[in-house]
């Protein structure tokens, strides 16, 4: 090796060296991102509209039909919501995603609003139908560095929130006039899924 | 080898080497004893397995609700005593995605099982994750005091979680019990995509 190869080999050797002795930051810390990712997660479905007036109308509707679909309706859909977002997750795609969000609005509303009692498999499985769009939207939307299980659970949480806004909301319906504003819920967001279904498409 | 070539590959082995596991426990300032069980109320994948067989054999009634509140945390103690003296943490995430995944299900479909069934499912969940706890804590170099307090704060919310269901008796409440359920297998079935992804 020539002396003028070594030389040169000097400031390498000695960054490498003083890297290598360098001393490491304390690597205590404090958890982070896990509360970012559980209020990232219960944020997400209020944040957009059309997620929300699906969810209300979900317990709307259910209030409506009664037993047993007050309660099976908000057991099955959170299930269904979390396997379209598994399918979004593992790369599955689903077209016309939010085509398919706003047509749950249109839908829902539209039922609300006609006050239709469909049989509750047909029912259940409106939804379930439905509620895989709205998983597969939203559930996917981790941001990093925050924590996947809070999210997936303040995302969830929200969703049943949602679902129990319209449910209580639902409760009207034991009055005449009740009925009323709530088949007017119904058509309000029928309204509003038209709305979203027209951006969707547009 | 020239002096300057030794300093060199002695530089290069210690940058290449693998920096020791810095996974720590978040310190409650109470000893070993509390960190434990502030680890346990802050790691949500063994608290939703936790409160889901809790809600199970809440369901199932007082006698389901007494074998669990036994079994869950004595097979925890003992599957983490275990897991202290493992050389190595096996990485079972996604067995414990599906072991709360299961007993949400079961929950959500209020499922008639035998009380000791519901408290089988309740001990191998323990089993499970005090194994998890034992394997992790001797990484971190805790030793039983912190299992002990991870215990001690499994037996009590399991106690608290069955106690607040046993007496339900309205139908809403069962029904939030099943709602709760199947937030559960939600939220499973949502880590197992993130799990596929590579995320969580």
């Amino acid at each position: 090796m020539s002396s003028g190869k070594r030389l040169d080999r000097k400031p390498a050797l000695a960054a490498l060296v003083l890297i290598a002795l360098w001393p490491l930051a304390a690597l205590a810390h404090l958890g982070s991102g896990e509360a970012g990712g559980f209020l990232s997660g219960l944020s997400h479905p209020v944040s957009g509209l059309d997620h929300v007036i699906a969810m209300v109308a979900v317990g709307l509707w259910g209030a409506q039909l009664g037993m047993p679909a007050l309660w099976v309706l908000p057991v099955a859909f959170p299930m269904l919501m979390a396997f379209g977002g598994m399918l979004g997750l593992i790369g599955i795609p689903l077209p016309g995603v939010e085509i398919g969000i706003a047509v749950s609005a249109v839908v829902l509303g539209a039922m609300v609003l006609g006050q239709v009692r469909l049989p509750l498999f047909a029912a259940v499985g409106m939804v379930a139908f439905f509620a895989v769009f709205h998983g597969h939207a939203h559930g996917t939307e981790l941001e990093p560095g925050q924590n996947a299980m809070l999210y997936s659970l303040g995302f969830v949480m929200a969703t049943g929130m949602l679902h129990a806004a319209g449910i209580t909301g639902g409760l009207i319906h034991r009055w005449d006039l009740g009925r009323q504003a709530l088949r007017g819920a119904g058509a309000l967001v029928t309204a509003g899924g038209l709305y979203f279904l027209w951006g969707a498409v547009g | 080898m020239s002096r300057s070539g030794v300093f060199t590959s002695v530089a290069a082995v210690l940058l290449a080497l693998p920096a020791a596991a810095q996974a720590h426990l978040v310190t409650s300032g109470l000893g070993p004893f509390y960190d434990g069980a502030l680890h346990l109320l802050l790691s949500p994948g063994d608290l939703l397995g936790l409160v889901a067989a809790a809600l199970l054999a809440g369901l199932r009634g007082a006698r389901a609700g007494r074998l669990t509140v036994i079994a869950l945390p004595m097979c925890w103690l003992l599957a983490g005593m275990i897991g202290l003296r493992l050389p190595v943490a096996p990485d079972l995430t996604w067995l414990s995605v599906l072991s709360f995944m299961i007993l949400g299900v079961l929950v959500a479909a209020d499922t008639r099982l035998p009380a000791v069934a519901a408290a089988s499912l309740g001990g191998a969940y323990g089993a499970l994750h005090g194994l998890l706890n034992g394997t992790a804590l001797a990484a971190m170099g805790a030793g039983p005091s912190t299992l002990f307090g991870i215990v001690l704060t499994v037996f009590l919310l399991a106690l608290l979680t069955a106690a607040a269901v046993v007496p339900a008796r309205a139908l809403w409440a069962r029904v939030a019990v099943r709602v709760a359920g199947s937030w559960v297998v939600a939220v499973g079935m949502l880590m197992l995509g993130w799990l596929a992804q590579g995320a969580a």
